[in-house]
């Protein structure tokens, strides 16, 4: 079986700056993490490889730099990892980069399961890998937090939802996203790190994956940046110190009004 | 004259291959001969001329522009759970009635279910000028698949200007699902929206890189307009039953509810669970509650302000507490009128989960937890000496 796990490079946050010219972010000099959530992608990818044998490529779509993430997933135990990287993919949202990736998977002809994180802590979307699933035409399962079942053929997993969990059957093959949930990702081994170190990453471009220039980067891409501000500044900011029999009541004198609203 | 997208008839090869392609179904083809596109239906998206291996299919570029003002209405998917509307549904509609108001154009709920005829009325209520139905024990729950073929198809018929989601789990899935074949702009978690009023396009706010920075977004030259709508930041109008709507019954075909994926069971979520996304109020412990056990005591404040119990993700990897209840960019992101963050220091990644509740409440006993400055109320001191206290208080201030 072979899964391919979508992992993206993403800014620790707190230190992110933004070009003020194009609103895109800047990644030059920024510490770069894999995304928390592809992480728990890869663990069950292996967990999965484990169990029905195979092949875990991972791929990510990326600027040239983007290459650690796949060494640092090779370095867990993945068997190989493709950087996708052009000058025509800068500027993609979820639409051009679901599309840029589908055409990757494409590309490898044989995947039965592609896993993704349940969402990017830069956008925040969760809209690529429901994205993926959508150019290939194949089902997906979102918010996975267990696979129960796998074979050559079908997968059973429990996806989260607000009010419950559901147990959902699909054919392969299937987009996964999968949360925090499903596993503990495992270190990277010291044979992992040499593998690491030894590894080719080829690097896809464009054309290498027959992508329609209309559907890539800035092109492919529907929505645009028209304004990025500052977060308005909040009320208040009241604080009180001193003894809590008497701080308490102040608190919730102040809390009144808002309380009976919300607790009717 | 001439129409604005066209087949050419000597390179065509009668392949076919734009058929299936077309998202809207908008292509037919008889037997060995070329296309016909129903120029009702297309919506000038492209899919067929990318597919086209002898690029016989050409879309005027001009034209464009002119297509996007054939898209009316604002919509709404209505996200139902078999017996009752989130909750998110209501505040859309109130929003949708204000962009829709300001465009001269409708509301219309977008609502799927198994036995659903006699549901629409708290929509209408809620500010739907129109429901558009699809009701099919295939519906019963959400399904990705057949969802999305059903709102595709609707789409192709109605061309709506705009749709709005829930950011729920089934709105983020369903959202981007339908966005893709339809070339149409999708922004997450929209915390604003508005209609710009030179250019009629659909401003979406959104929060960026855990809260540090806002975004505006705006599709200028697709339609329709995606969103999905962070819940409880929008307000739903007061129901008025007085109001009229048009119900629309959709007619479904086998082909629409072909799913490759299937529900096999359902376990609802019961207890101490409960829906952080939906709390009007959120009590949340943090490293500071030092152990599993001191958590009861933060449920017995949740139970006097009827508030829903989250954390900080320290007091969830040290165990202390379910990861359901993980509030944070790695866990939950809410949204209630009042928050409290009890023994938190307020790290960025916590912050970008709860920064947009309308009052932050901290209690620490380090008067410069980074938590305070976010804050709009704080107490310092010794939450173990403040929380009995806080209880026993709200408690007489409540009456309970
Ligand atoms: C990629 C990534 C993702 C993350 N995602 C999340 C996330 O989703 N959610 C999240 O919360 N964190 C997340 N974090 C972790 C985050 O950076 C912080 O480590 C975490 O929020 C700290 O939790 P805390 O405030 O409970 O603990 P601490 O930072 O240790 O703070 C504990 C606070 O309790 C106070 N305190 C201690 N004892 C008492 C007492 N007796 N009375 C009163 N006050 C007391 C202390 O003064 C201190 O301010 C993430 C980190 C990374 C790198
Ligand atoms: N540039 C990328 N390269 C590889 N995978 C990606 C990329 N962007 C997003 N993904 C995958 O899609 C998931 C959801 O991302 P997002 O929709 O941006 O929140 C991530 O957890 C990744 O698995």
């Amino acid at each position: 079986m072979h899964i391919v796990v979508c992992i993206k490079q993403v800014p620790e946050t707190g230190n992110v700056r933004i070009n003020p010219e194009t609103h895109t972010l800047m990644r030059e000099g920024v510490a770069a993490i894999i995304n928390p959530f592809d992480m728990y992608a890869i663990e069950e990818a292996l967990r999965l490889k484990t169990k029905t044998g195979g092949r875990v490529t991972v791929i990510t779509m990326g600027p040239p730099q983007a290459d650690a993430a796949v060494r640092e997933a090779i370095a867990m135990g993945a068997d190989d990892g493709v950087l996708i990287s052009d000058r025509a993919f800068a500027g993609s949202d979820s639409w051009a980069t679901s599309y840029t990736l589908s055409k990757a998977v494409t590309k490898f002809g044989d995947v039965s399961l592609v896993l993704c994180g349940k969402q990017a802590i830069d956008g925040d979307t969760a809209q690529v890998g429901p994205g993926i699933a959508a150019h290939l035409d194949i089902p997906q399962i979102t918010y996975v937090r267990k696979i129960t079942e796998i074979d050559e053929k079908r997968i059973v997993a429990e996806r989260s939802l607000e009010d419950g969990v559901e147990t959902i059957e699909s054919s392969l093959p299937c987009v996964l996203t999968v949360t925090k949930e499903i596993n503990e990702p495992r270190l990277p081994s010291l044979k992992g790190k040499m593998a690491a170190k030894k590894a080719v990453i080829p690097v896809w471009k464009a054309d290498d994956m027959g992508c329609d220039p209309k559907r890539t980067g800035l092109n492919g891409s529907p929505t645009r940046v028209s304004r990025v501000f500052a977060p308005a500044a909040r009320e208040g900011g009241e604080t009180f110190t001193g003894d809590p029999e008497e701080t308490v009541p102040r608190l919730i004198e102040k809390l009144k009004d808002a309380l009976l609203q919300a607790s009717r | 004259m001439s129409h604005p997208i066209q087949i050419n008839n000597e390179t065509c090869v009668r392949c076919g291959e734009c058929v299936p392609a077309c998202p809207y179904a908008a292509i037919r083809q008889d037997q060995g001969a070329v296309p016909a596109i129903n120029l009702d239906v297309c919506t000038l998206c492209g899919a067929c001329v990318d597919v086209c291996p002898v690029t016989a299919i050409k879309i005027e570029a001009t034209s464009k522009g002119a297509a996007l003002d054939s898209f009316r209405d604002v919509w709404v998917f209505a996200e139902w759970s078999g017996s009752a509307f989130q909750s998110v549904t209501f505040e859309l509609l109130g929003k949708a009635r204000t962009l829709a108001d300001d465009l001269g154009q409708k509301v219309v709920a977008v609502f799927f279910g198994s036995g659903i005829a006699n549901q629409a009325g708290p929509l209408i209520a809620a500010g739907a000028d129109q429901v558009l139905m699809a009701d099919h024990p295939d519906l019963a729950a959400f399904q990705d698949e057949r969802y999305a073929q059903v709102l595709l198809r609707l789409c192709g018929a109605r061309k709506p200007a705009s749709i709005l989601f829930g950011a729920t789990t089934v709105g983020r899935s369903l959202a981007s699902r339908v966005a893709v074949p339809l070339f149409a702009g999708l922004t997450a978690d929209c915390t604003g929206l508005a209609i710009c009023p030179q250019t009629r396009h659909l401003l979406q706010t959104r929060p960026a890189f855990g809260g540090n920075i806002m975004a505006t977004i705006i599709t200028p030259e697709a339609r329709p307009q995606m969103s999905t709508v962070r819940p409880r930041v929008m307000k739903p109008l007061t129901p008025d039953p007085s109001r009229r709507g048009e119900v629309v019954m959709t007619e479904l075909t086998a082909e629409l509810l072909k799913a490759r994926a299937r529900r096999l069971s359902f376990v609802a979520e019961t207890g101490s669970t409960i829906n952080l996304a939906d709390a009007e109020i959120i009590v949340s412990g943090g490293r500071g509650m030092q152990k599993p056990e001191n958590f009861a005591m933060l449920e017995e404040l949740a139970g006097v302000l009827g508030a829903a119990v989250g954390a900080s993700r320290a007091a969830v990897d040290a165990n202390w507490i379910a990861y359901p209840h993980q509030v944070g960019q790695t866990g939950k992101t809410v949204c209630p009128k009042i928050y409290f963050a009890i023994g938190i220091s307020g790290q960025i990644q916590h912050l970008a989960g709860m920064g947009s509740s309308d009052i932050i409440v901290a209690v620490n006993k380090d008067p410069d937890a980074p938590i305070f400055k976010h804050a709009s109320f704080g107490i310092v001191g010794d939450l173990f000496q403040i929380v009995p206290i806080l209880t026993r208080e709200f408690r007489k201030a409540l009456g309970k």
